[in-house]
């Protein structure tokens, strides 16, 4: 019995690990943000924290029902429950959650999009930072490389492998070719850029980059910050990391207010 | 004035707030969670020596303000730049006639830049016109992520902000401060998207729109725009605290600003209260950009000058002493706008 309960505890997990915070790109497992998982049979209960009581609601809603989708998906559940700790919508979207409301549902006027499109927005954006830590790290390993040569570099030129897996991947995501013969340095579709242009697009794509690495380490850092002991629960991200990542010793004062209604 | 290795920097801090978030002001539970979000910015990226006590931080007062901005952290000048934060605190989060009072009384060390909200309608119009006769304005912050009834932002390009804007044009408003930040509450309408700075920069050229937190986490979004737009500016609060935790990163980000945009648009804001500005003052003149990032060029005194006062001076049309200019001064730099396509 107890064996099944913690495989079904594992299990859970795996699920929850193909949850990505859109904006960040990674999984909130990784980061995280799963603050406690409970299986009783056939009912399993999340609870899901944030690094701010103000992060956008709609990665928020994102994040929380993907998580039930997932969790809901196991053959075996029954009953799922996902509630968002000490957001400042916490009510609304574990209502709507609760009520399998939708985005629309929950957030009524103030939802004018629709999530795909926020989807596909930040999956074109970790394309474009991948891509760039992939070209980035081919122009610093070779000196003789030059800036305006990038437009001509293919798949089979990287020579990194882990950049080059995760930069795959995400060509995957998006249905751009991944034909060894390919151009890296391509737009949202797949098509390159006329030469002309290749330097300032691989600027851009630097810009985009740098945006990501710096807000994944600065949310795992408030995270860690608004519930301490939480780092311990982050997996290390190598992307943008520095030195006092590795040190994790970042002194904290003790916070000594209540946090009442949390 | 700041004094290092015999270089005199003329320091403008162009964001800083005097704010009440004591639990007699907080209107909802949304007052103590935006304190306590500001509270953990600062307890995460200031170093041991610089952190304040929960209490500390909730308000400061006047005196305080005045010594930790000018006495400890070397400004010459401050600028105010209020958040309304109405819906969440009862006389609001920045405290308008105690900035107003204290600038009155310090007019030779203080700006006071106020807010306007599109939301108010045509009395909210009337209002402008009088804050600024009464309140000598030069600038205005606006904080498009607002809420306001059942609103949770505005965008720049609404059609009543451009009413406002017309207005702040016609009382001589010149200076249009936007918070464009790390994500906080938008929801699908991005009340954050810097995208709408990119209308009203073409639409209004005599006027100049400061970008403040330079669009951090769409630094990208940000700088296409700022390279395009010569009337757009980059605010340095939020960014410049990196520089003690993560200075590669802050590398990063300095070193794409004066890529995209140049050295004559950036400014230095320690956004205090979040972050004392004493330490970012010294940080700053001490930076550098670490060698193996060869794709920067490395920062130099002129241009470290020029984004810790000079830049906001000639904006602001604050006196600057001979000695403390540089050789190529903001004010005469051409604004360029780079072609891209």
């Amino acid at each position: 019995m107890t064996i099944t309960v913690v495989d079904r505890h594992r299990e859970c997990l795996d699920a929850l690990s193909v949850v990505l915070d859109p904006e960040l790109d990674e999984p909130i497992t990784d980061l995280g943000f799963v603050r406690s998982l409970d299986v009783e049979g056939a009912t399993v209960t999340v609870h899901l924290r944030l690094p701010t009581s103000f992060c956008s609601p709609n990665f928020a809603y994102l994040m929380a029902s993907d998580s039930k989708d997932a969790l809901t998906d196991l053959f075996w559940t029954e009953r799922v429950v996902v509630e968002l700790d000490d957001h400042h919508d916490s009510d609304l979207i574990n209502a709507g959650l609760a009520a399998d409301a939708g985005y629309r549902g929950t957030f009524r006027h103030e939802a004018e999009q629709d999530l795909d499109e926020l989807r596909l927005t930040f999956r074109r954006k970790a394309h474009t930072a991948a891509m760039e830590r992939a070209l980035t790290t081919l122009l610093r390993a070779d000196d003789t490389l030059r800036e305006s040569e990038i437009g001509d570099v293919t798949l089979a030129d990287l020579r990194d492998e882990r950049t080059t897996t995760a930069l795959l991947r995400r060509r995957v995501a998006l249905g751009i070719s991944t034909d060894p013969g390919a151009v890296v340095l391509v737009d949202d579709h797949g098509n390159p850029y006329p030469r002309e242009e290749v330097p300032l697009r691989l600027r851009r794509a630097r810009s985009t980059r740098i945006s990501i690495d710096g807000n994944a380490h600065f949310c795992r850092g408030l995270l860690a910050t608004r519930y301490p002991g939480s780092e311990q629960d982050q997996t290390f991200r190598p992307e943008g990391a520095e030195a006092s990542d590795l040190r994790g010793d970042h002194p904290l004062l003790p916070l000594f207010v209540t946090r009442e209604n949390s | 004035m700041y004094t290092k290795d015999g270089e005199k920097y003329f320091i403008v801090d162009a964001h800083i707030a005097l704010w009440d978030a004591r639990v007699e002001n907080q209107r909802t539970i949304h007052g103590k969670q935006f304190i306590d979000c500001f509270y953990d910015y600062h307890r995460n990226l200031s170093p041991a020596s610089e952190l304040w006590s929960y209490e500390e931080y909730l308000y400061q007062g006047g005196e305080r303000l005045m010594r930790d901005v000018f006495e400890l952290g070397y400004a010459d000048h401050a600028i105010f730049q209020p958040a309304r934060l109405g819906e969440f605190y009862k006389t609001g989060f920045g405290q308008t006639q105690e900035a107003l009072a204290l600038t009155r009384a310090n007019p030779d060390k203080l700006t006071y830049n106020h807010y306007f909200d599109p939301r108010d309608g045509e009395r909210g119009l009337d209002r402008l016109r009088q804050d600024a006769e009464e309140m000598g304005l030069k600038g205005v912050k606006l904080y498009t992520a607002d809420w306001h009834g059942d609103s949770r932002g505005y965008k720049l390009s609404d059609p009543w902000t451009y009413r406002y804007l017309e207005v702040a044009r016609e009382v001589g408003i010149k200076n249009i401060h936007v918070h464009k930040g790390p994500t906080i509450r938008p929801l699908d309408r991005d009340a954050f998207d810097v995208a709408d700075v990119d209308h009203v920069a073409t639409d209004f050229t005599d006027l100049n729109f400061v970008v403040e937190h330079c669009g951090l986490p769409r630094l990208e979004d940000f700088c296409w725009i700022a390279t395009q737009e010569p009337n757009v500016y980059a605010g340095l609060a939020v960014a410049i605290p990196f520089m003690h935790t993560r200075p590669r990163y802050f590398a990063q980000i300095i070193g794409e600003l004066l890529y995209w945009l140049d050295e004559n648009r950036i400014f230095f804001s320690s956004d205090y209260a979040l972050w004392t500005p004493k330490w970012l003052v010294e940080t700053f003149v001490d930076f550098q950009i670490p060698e193996d990032m060869s794709e920067y060029a490395p920062l130099t005194v002129d241009q470290k000058k020029k984004i810790l006062g000079l830049n906001a001076a000639a904006v602001y049309d604050i006196p600057v002493p001979e000695e403390l200019q540089v050789a190529n001064p903001p004010a005469e730099a051409e604004r360029e706008a780079v072609s891209v396509a």
